[in-house]
């Protein structure tokens, strides 16, 4: 089970040949095949260890307005034939879709930008050795604050192509590796901290455990504080995740069109604070990388918010079309990124007179569409903040907060962006975050 | 399979190379699935797909360590290939072991075991399942402040081998079935939906026939109905209240605050870098007050064509109910061999994987909370004044499984004993063993259906399992309420 790249032109090639198999007005294949591999460790030790090889190909064909889709575990001649014909046989029973134009050109596919290199060597051929020698740093970081290590290390390698009959001809190899930990201390502490990069030898395994060991002795013995609103010091983990659900919420074509998104009616107009900016760009070095999306197209830089102003939507093809516009490169993922500040972490919390600080937060999840307001917990390191200084590790908390209040009421935005998943967040003071329980721990 | 295939060769070959690079305990499942999901939304089925996936995964022990490895190619080189890996990946594990790994002693088992279906979802015809979503949608959107519509089948069928070292080799199939529809209306800036029968819909380990028993046709009207009257409804009061919880609401109640945290796995700290760990502790087994003594909770792999049925775990334990709580006080796990081992007790066959590229995790199977003796009128002619919440909207819980709060798509006001205006952007908060030693009325079998959840996720990496909630209506007393907003 040694790493190999298949390769652009075998890949592109099987592609181009299964096309040709299809008798639909257009199609589409995508492929993506590889490996990934994730040791995961809990109570200081390995506990689940795995690799696996993976191919998974989906064939879109269209009649004139009829759409269907297949997929299926299959790479070689015969399997694609069979899942073209299984497609086929599936838009034969298909009603018409009148919104549906077409399948994307080969022009959505090019770009003048520069594509950063998508892959690293070392994460691709990283054995099951490497990663347990690296795990094993983990814990004796973890073993000095006489902790308990938990988390995982992942690595994915793998190509992805799209060919379409219209001439789209998309291929990338991309590689991922990410680590995450959980410490835990003897007296109640917990403290997380990860790293996610395109090149697993960019991850300092040893900086990821002291700062989950640090957050785990600091957070030992927490108290109990009132719930209400706090200023609040959010760290890069928790920021990115009040990216992401702001963008998810907001700024998909599709619920914009459906009247399902809180900036229906408001593009072009003040949203959020003058100082927020978050812009979707998958060719940012600094991100996950992908140059094309699901569909083949070349990812667009969106601006999503322009100086607090709700400017730009992120479109897939039938999206676009819709509004006789053109994808942005946006069937499936994304890569967010907010624009940093300029102030430190100890600026944050010294011009902070009674606040919290929270390291990360736990199952979030929407509680009212319309105003954006998200509930969920903290976790993994929450402190209060008193007089400028972070004075005792605190109980976690509930919260019920709109993201879009929030992001109107940011004082200050830490200088450094974090790549959290596929996120690039900074740290930010928010003025109140509104807290509703507490729980025991 | 794939025709000419031996897959009892393919396994002794499989694990014959485990043991040779030296395994001492191995086990392969070999699993091929298919599926199929139409999604119809604002009369266009815009989702029209089927699935395949087949290979085989290796799970072996060396030097007391774990080792998984699994592949798509489903030839006699690649398991043996695979198998080896496997075993290269546990010896790794091993250098950064604590102990070794023990496991706790199950039967062998030789066997073939087919799901109950009636009809094969697979077999009936496109036109006819399409057909029943677009009668649904078009019912829901005869309602013009209707906007959005989205309308569903899902359908799987699923064939699995399982051979292990300890000589078991056990074939199962099983077909699962669901569907369920949902209507949103839009005013403005205030969205509300109401679904059926469930958020997503319901959904179970039987063929086509259980989705023409779910009616959905029969239903789209009042949901509609139900969507718009709730723009124009008060917001849900704030306070302390009486709570009666709707069955598919109450199911998701059971899932996150008694499922999850009964996972050994959780207990034991194994998930406490993800979804976190568990506040019922092994220490309070056999004694703590889970909640109030009218609650009985199961953990039933038996019931037929529930979701989270099924004949074998896949470590080749047998399906089993196991008691989960039983007058209100805490008695049991979903365990694994390995974690059943830690506690001296056999397995409770809570194993499972999601495919063939996945490690078993301790799964669900169907969680149940067992019937009382009310009626549901019975059960609202008690309540003086309260609240009657429905169908899952939004969901929370800590990673102890403790603070929790869920919001549901509608609330009606009980008062007197009636139900009576209904409130909108409702949510409940509490404290898991509080909320359920406030519990003091359960409706009767009657009014109890257990219900399909195909997307509950766990595990890194992520891994989706169907499960199952076997509940009815139920009050609980002194619940904190507030509209989202």
């Amino acid at each position: 089970m040694s790493f190999r790249w298949m390769g652009e032109d075998k890949i592109l090639t099987a592609l181009e040949k299964t096309l040709t198999f299809s008798p639909a007005d257009q199609t589409e294949v995508t492929l993506s095949v590889g490996s990934w591999a994730l040791t995961r460790f809990a109570n200081s030790y390995i506990h689940q260890n795995m690799a696996s090889e993976s191919i998974s190909a989906r064939v879109r064909v269209v009649f004139g307005k009829k759409v269907a889709a297949a997929y299926a575990d299959v790479a070689g001649e015969d399997g694609l034939k069979d899942l073209i014909s299984r497609a086929v046989e599936m838009a034969r029973h298909q009603d018409d879709n009148p919104d549906f134009v077409s399948l994307p050109e080969a022009s959505d596919a090019q770009t003048t930008r520069q594509v950063p290199k998508t892959y690293s060597d070392a994460t691709a051929e990283c054995t099951a050795e490497h990663r347990a020698s690296l795990v094993r740093a983990v814990i004796a970081e973890s073993d000095r604050v006489s902790g308990s290590a938990a988390g995982s290390l992942a690595t994915w390698a793998f190509e992805h192509a799209v060919a379409n009959s219209l001439g789209i001809r998309s291929y990338y190899r991309s590689t991922a590796a990410r680590l995450t930990t959980v410490i835990t201390c003897p007296e109640g502490g917990f403290g997380y901290a990860s790293a996610s990069s395109v090149d697993l030898d960019n991850i300092d395994v040893h900086a990821v455990g002291r700062e989950a060991s640090e957050t785990a002795r600091a957070s030992a013995n927490p108290v109990e504080v009132e719930p209400g609103e706090y200023e609040c010091v959010l760290s890069p983990y928790a920021v990115a995740e009040v990216i992401n659900y702001f963008v998810h919420l907001g700024f998909w074509a599709r619920a914009f069109q459906e009247g399902r998104s809180f900036v229906c009616g408001r593009i072009g107009e003040p949203i959020v604070g003058s100082n927020i900016s978050i812009w979707d760009d998958g060719l940012d070095p600094r991100t996950l990388l992908r140059p094309f999306d699901a569909e083949g197209v070349a990812k667009k830089l969106v601006r999503i918010v322009d100086g607090g102003i709700a400017s730009e939507l992120l479109y897939d093809s039938y999206a676009a079309h819709r509004e006789r516009k053109k994808s942005t490169g946006h069937a499936g993922s994304t890569n967010p990124i907010m624009s940093p500040g300029d102030a430190t972490m100890d600026q944050m919390i010294a011009t902070t007179e009674r606040g919290l600080f929270v390291t990360r937060f736990h199952y979030t999840n929407v509680a009212h569409l319309m105003s954006a307001s998200i509930t969920g917990m903290t976790r993994d390191g929450t402190f209060l903040i008193e007089d400028g200084r972070i004075t005792k590790p605190v109980k976690n908390m509930r919260f019920m907060q709109s993201l879009i209040e929030a992001l109107a009421n940011v004082e200050m935005i830490g200088r450094n962006l974090k790549l959290v998943n596929s996120t690039l967040a900074p740290a930010m003071k928010v003025k109140k975050w509104r807290f509703v329980s507490a729980t025991e721990f | 399979m794939t025709e000419g295939f031996d897959a009892r060769k393919f396994c002794e070959v499989v694990l014959d190379a485990a043991k040779s690079a030296g395994a001492s305990y191995a086990d392969v499942r070999i699993v091929s699935r298919e599926s199929e999901g139409i999604d119809l939304r604002i009369g266009k089925v815009e989702g029209l797909n089927y699935g395949a996936t087949l290979g085989f995964g290796v799970r072996v022990i060396v030097d007391g360590a774990w080792g998984f490895a699994a592949s798509p190619k489903l030839t006699m080189d690649e398991g043996k290939a695979v198998a080896q890996e496997a075993v290269r990946i546990a010896r790794a594990s091993a250098s950064a072991k604590r102990r070794d790994v023990k496991l706790a002693p199950v039967e062998p088992v030789e066997g073939s075991f087919d799901g109950d279906w009636k009809v094969d979802p697979f077999e009936v015809p496109l036109e006819e399942k399409i057909g029943v979503l677009r009668d649904a949608d078009r019912l829901m959107r005869q309602n013009e402040k209707i906007r959005v519509t989205d309308c569903s089948m899902d359908f799987w069928k699923t064939s699995q081998v399982f051979a292990s070292t300890d000589g078991s080799y056990i074939e199962q199939t099983k077909v699962e079935s669901g569907a369920g529809i949902a209507a949103t209306a839009i005013n403005g800036n205030e969205v509300q939906k109401r679904s059926y029968p469930a958020l997503g819909g319901d959904f179970a380990a039987a063929g086509y026939e259980f989705v023409e028993s779910l009616k959905v046709i029969e239903h789209a009207e009042e949901i509609a109905r139900e969507a718009v009257q709730l723009l124009d409804a008060p917001l849900c009061p704030s306070g302390e209240f009486t709570l009666i919880l709707e069955g598919s609401m109450l199911a998701l109640q059971v899932h996150e605050s008694c499922g999850h945290p009964i996972e050994l796995d959780r207990v034991f700290g194994m998930e406490s870098s993800f979804a976190g760990t568990s506040f019922l502790t092994t220490e309070k087994l056999g004694s703590f007050a889970y909640g109030s003594e009218i609650i009985n909770i199961t953990a039933d792999a038996t019931i037929p064509s529930a979701l989270g049925s099924f004949y074998y775990d896949d470590e080749g334990v047998p399906a089993q109910c196991v008691d989960i709580v039983k007058n209100g006080i805490f008695t049991g796990y979903l365990s694994s061999r390995e974690t059943a081992a830690e506690l001296g007790m056999p397995s409770g066959g809570a194993m499972r994987a999601d495919g063939w590229d996945r490690i078993p995790l301790i799964r669900m199977t169907n969680i149940n909370l067992l019937p009382g003796d009310w009626s549901f009128e019975e059960l609202i002619e008690d309540t003086a004044d309260g609240i009657y919440a429905a169908t899952v909207k939004s969901w929370s819980i800590d990673d102890k499984r403790l603070n929790f709060q869920f919001g549901t798509e509608i609330a009606w006001e009980i008062k007197d004993g009636s139900l009576g205006r209904i409130f909108r952007n409702p949510t409940y908060n509490d404290m898991t063993p509080r909320f359920w030693n406030s519990c003091d009325a359960i409706c009767n079998k009657d009014e109890w259906h257990v219900w399909g959840v195909p997307n509950c996720g766990k595990g890194e990496p992520m891994q989706i399992a169907h499960v199952g909630h076997g509940v009815a209506p139920a009050r609980f007393r002194g619940v904190r309420m507030e509209a989202a907003r």
